[in-house]
């Protein structure tokens, strides 16, 4: 965990955002379903970080709970710090918080076929997002929704001002959404899933876009997926979620040449690959557990190959196993006494510590 | 023809009662209404209206059961013998009053009336407590005529489709451009009084929006993957919409009525307010309240006629809305738990 | 655009052909030519040769189908007749009546649009909360009320005891808005409870969709999410409910106008049930039919002016 204090300290960045032990639970039929439960994790200026995971595992939520907009009333932060350029968040009334959403921290969905306003031309949209921070109005907002429009690569932006969502496609409206969250210039940008509803090819071209922009702006992007293919080509760092926990937190490079947590693992192993040919694909078995009943002890303990007693018993603690690198395992604390070796062979009598074959294209190996 | 008509005010209403109580003891074996009913049984206002109505039943029941005590004599309810003791009166009377109001001069009262008298001298509780049979009565037989009808359309227009889909949605636009009281209106001067017919016109009306929810319903159901299956199996179509289709329409034609009960009702008592609804004899609170109206300009001001009327109305109205949105909750699949 | 009305109005004609059907045959089934002839005949007992003179005269000799054209072509025609209780031409009496009715109608139907709207928005934005639990419970028990208490309440409570508005009568000309006060708002109180939830639950179904999500997220407040966005999306269904309420803008309200000896539309088909007068009845039931048809035709049309995802083929 990197949690630096700025104060008194020169020469150390403080970072731009700064999770500490988030927790966001649900009230559901059967008890409290705890989607966040104790996530930490920092994020520095001008960085991504992705956070990575199977459906259910609390990475939507973790995005939600930063601007508070857990769906309620169901949904509530029952605790932790959610520190913004030293401000904690969860800390601000609703008016404040207001303040930031779309102006500071800026949010883009999953679905950008529901997640514009039908009856609302573009343009509207667009200046409405300007004229709720007071940043711009009438004419000037115009033009600078044009220019915001352009700068996302869509064509004819004039004529998109005036066009209604229903008439563009999945990834001009992805292109517009993100348009939408730029307007005011964002110190972050969260992406939940920006690509996963469209075609292979405008996902490459998203991606590019987002990247561009966060190099011209300077933001920060935390970007929720499940998609290593896109953690590869757009983070620095990685955290892997599972049951509502961060397990693994790594650089991108580091993470995909050696990873350490069996889950990670089990991810990567799952992976496809032109190498192993004529061989059943690998899977994790089993499924990921209600959030309602989280299992006692470590979490990934029912569905873990690498599973001994004292994973039921004991909870796996967060511990920094080389600076930079975290992980949530009794494999690597050197504290459980009982631990077997590292499991070397877990798949298809694979080298699992290494990737077979080219190294992937990532932030940190250009 | 006294015989037929002591049959059916006796037998019917214990036969009502049995089949009510038996669908009720069998459907709670299917899981989708053992669920239902776990819920309902939680949530102490639907269970309060379910008792409303019932006792509105119970009611209604008493006023229908009968016998003549003698051969020459009409024949007299449960209800009519209960209040037997109580004497008519000359006139107005304040509830639990001892002496009549509204006259220049007044007389001693001959009995206790909990609620008061009409004009008549009438016991206005007695009165209120008749108007619970025709209420029942308009509410459950229109709705026996209602549901048999909009089912056989609905579902072949959505079944069938193309002419036969056709052919319904003409016939029930026909029925919908004329406005609901005009056509009740023009159906009851030609039918005439009666509660019957009042059931008859009212049905006439109110099976085209039951048929719209049917045919909606249906089609959706018809590109399902289950019907799919069957039809390629080859079941024939009949079989497929009583044994696949209609078990799903269930729980929806079950809301309607619910919820269609309380608008009947009032539907009833509006046109008996307007003088096309129930005979003068027959108990009910739109003649009551008829009755009742000019009575607010009087001095002394005589409410209790229209207070025992519209209270009347009003509960059963409420319990059935209530009971209603709880079983639309209750049967909604979006909150079942797996 | 054009041809969708065309299309559609060249529908409205059939159906107003089968709504015809239905009043011959009404009209057939309430009374006989015989009883007719009879109750236009001045003469105590006319002779059968008067009657059958007075049926060939008025052309009830005819074969049915033919009678059915004539029928048809003159409700077409909205030639009404003569009322079968006072001889008074019907067309003429619905001119008088409709300026009164329409008066009360729109009156009514804009004040309701207002308040049930701005009440469904208030509840809406305290969804959740007590005053959204208690608001729903109260519209259910307002809508278990059955009408004809809110205007006996009604005319007792504000006009005898408060005495904000004249009793009952009309007046027309520049003081006409005074004596419809009164019915206006009994019209808009008795509709609110059924109105407000359903209008409730269409902003409810909004509010939880995903452009909702974005513009919070965009930080607009909440009145201004409801407000700009919701309510323009929930457009749709609400003006659906309220082309029902058209036809009441012409026919008038059958209740209220005689309660409140409003001489209007519905006062006048009032009087016509107290006298079982089937003509105007008839006549009335056509028009509803057209106004109906009408009404649901220009809430289409306004569909596409309120969402432009609409089309109409």
């Amino acid at each position: 965990m990197r949690s630096i204090p700025a104060c008194g300290v020169p020469n150390v960045v403080q970072p731009l955002l700064q999770v500490e032990d988030l927790r966001t639970y649900f009230s559901a039929l059967h008890g409290i379903a705890r989607a966040v439960d104790g996530v930490s994790f920092a994020l520095e200026q001008g960085e991504t970080l992705a956070l990575v995971g199977e459906s259910g595992c609390g990475k939507s939520m973790t995005a939600l709970s930063i601007l508070q907009l857990v769906p309620e009333p169901a949904g509530y932060i029952d605790g932790g710090r959610i520190l913004f350029e030293g401000k904690d968040l969860l800390d601000l009334t609703w008016s404040q918080m207001r303040q930031v959403r779309g102006n500071d921290i800026a949010m883009i969905f999953q679905e950008p076929m529901t997640s514009l306003n039908g009856t609302r031309t573009i343009g509207w949209q667009l200046v409405e997002a300007m004229e709720v921070h007071g940043k711009a109005s009438g004419n000037v907002a115009q033009q600078r929704a044009l220019d915001l429009l352009a700068r996302v690569r869509l064509e004819q932006p004039a004529l998109v001002l005036r066009q209604y969502p229903h008439e563009l496609s999945g990834g001009m409206r992805q292109r517009v959404l993100i348009a939408m969250a730029l307007a005011n210039e964002p110190k972050l940008l969260i992406a939940d899933e920006p690509t996963t509803a469209l075609d292979v090819t405008i996902q490459a071209q998203i991606l590019d876009l987002m990247r561009d922009l966060q190099h011209e702006l300077g933001m920060s992007i935390l970007l929720i997926t499940h998609d290593l293919g896109i953690v590869a080509k757009m983070a620095r760092h990685v955290a892997v979620m599972y049951a509502g926990q961060i397990v693994e937190y790594a650089p991108t490079l580091q993470l995909f040449q050696q990873p350490c947590h069996p889950y990670t693992r089990g991810l990567f192993a799952s992976l496809p690959s032109r190498h192993r040919r004529g061989v059943d694909l690998a899977t994790l078995e089993g499924v990921i557990p209600q959030a309602t009943h989280w299992p006692p002890a470590c979490r990934f303990e029912p569905r873990c190959p690498s599973r001994w007693g004292t994973c039921r018993t004991i909870t796996p603690r967060m511990l920094e196993q080389t600076p930079g690198r975290t992980v949530r395992c009794h494999l690597y604390d050197p504290t459980i006494a009982d631990r077997p070796g590292l499991d070397t062979s877990w798949h298809h009598g694979q080298d699992s510590g290494k990737t077979v074959g080219q190294r992937p294209q990532t932030e940190a190996n250009p | 023809m006294a015989t037929l008509s002591l049959m059916l005010h006796n037998v019917l209403p214990l036969v009502i009662v049995t089949l009510v109580v038996w669908t009720v003891v069998r459907a709670r074996q299917q899981p989708l209404w053992a669920e239902a009913y776990r819920r309902l049984a939680r949530n102490p206002v639907a269970m309060m209206a379910l008792g409303v109505i019932c006792l509105y039943g119970v009611i209604a029941v008493l006023d229908s059961l009968q016998w003549s005590d003698t051969t020459t004599e009409e024949p007299k309810t449960v209800l009519d013998r209960l209040f037997v003791q109580v004497p008519q009166e000359r006139t107005y009377s304040a509830p639990l009053a001892v002496m009549t109001t509204g006259e220049p001069q007044l007389h001693a009262l001959q009995g206790w009336h909990l609620l008061g008298t009409d004009g008549n001298g009438k016991d206005v509780l007695y009165q209120a407590l008749k108007g619970c049979r025709t209420a029942m009565i308009i509410g459950g037989f229109t709705s026996l005529l209602v549901t048999p009808l909009a089912l056989f359309f609905g579902m072949s227009a959505g079944y069938f489709g193309k002419r036969v889909d056709d052919a319904v949605q003409y016939t029930y636009t026909v029925l919908s451009s004329i406005p609901d009281i005009l056509l009740l209106i023009a159906l009851l001067l030609v039918f005439g009084h009666g509660l019957d017919k009042l059931c008859y016109a009212l049905g006439i009306t109110s099976w085209v929006g039951l048929c719209r929810l049917v045919r909606g319903e249906t089609l959706k159901h018809r590109e399902r993957e289950y019907v799919r299956a069957a039809r390629a199996l080859g079941v024939s179509p009949g079989r497929i919409l009583a044994r696949h289709i209609l078990p799903n329409l269930l729980p929806l034609v079950i809301i309607s009525i619910t919820l269609g009960f309380s608008g009947l009702v009032l539907a009833e008592s509006i046109l008996s307010y307007l003088g096309i609804g129930v005979e003068a004899g027959t108990g009910s609170w739109g003649n009551m309240i008829d009755a009742a109206r000019l009575e607010l300009a009087r001095e002394p001001v005589v409410w209790w006629n229209l207070i025992a009327a519209s209270t009347a109305l009003f509960l059963i109205v409420l319990a059935f809305n209530l009971f209603g949105d709880a079983l639309r909750d209750a049967l909604d699949p979006r909150l079942r738990s797996t | 655009m054009l041809r969708y009305i065309i299309r559609r109005l060249l529908y409205a004609i059939l159906i107003l052909i089968s709504v015809s059907l239905v009043t011959f045959v009404l009209f057939y089934a309430s009374s006989s030519p015989h009883q007719i002839a009879r109750r236009n005949l001045s003469a105590k007992n006319p002779t059968p040769q008067q009657i059958e003179e007075w049926l060939q005269q008025h052309g009830y000799d005819k074969p049915r189908w033919q009678q059915f054209k004539d029928h048809m072509s003159q409700l077409f025609l909205l030639r009404f007749g003569k009322s079968d209780a006072n001889g008074e031409d019907i067309w003429e009496r619905i001119g008088t009546g409709a300026p009164p009715s329409l008066l009360l109608a729109t009156i009514a139907f804009f004040g309701a649009l207002l308040v049930t709207i701005s009440l469904a928005l208030a509840i809406a934005y305290f969804r959740g909360t007590y005053i959204d639990g208690w608001g729903t419970f109260l519209c259910v028990l307002m809508m278990s009320i059955v009408y004809l208490v809110y205007i006996i309440a009604g005319q007792f409570l504000l006009g005898k005891l408060l005495k904000i508005f004249p009793l009952a009568g009309y007046h027309a000309g520049i003081q006409a808005w005074k004596f419809v006060m009164l019915p206006a708002v009994v019209s808009i109180v008795g509709g609110l409870g059924a109105t407000v939830r359903l209008y409730r639950t269409f902003f409810l179904d909004e509010i939880n969709q995903d452009y909702v999500r974005t513009a919070r997220a965009k930080g607009v407040s909440e009145w201004a999410i409801l407000f700009r966005h919701v309510l323009k999306n929930a457009a749709i269904p609400i003006l659906t409910t309220t082309a029902a309420a058209i036809p009441t803008l012409f026919l008038g309200s059958l209740l209220g106008e005689s309660f409140f000896n409003i001489p209007g539309l519905g006062s006048y088909l009032r009087d016509a049930i107290d006298s079982q007068d089937f003509a105007v009845v008839r006549a009335m039931v056509f028009l509803g039919a057209i106004t109906t048809i009408i009404g649901y035709l220009l809430t289409d049309i306004s569909y596409t002016l309120v969402d432009p995802r609409v089309r109409l083929e």
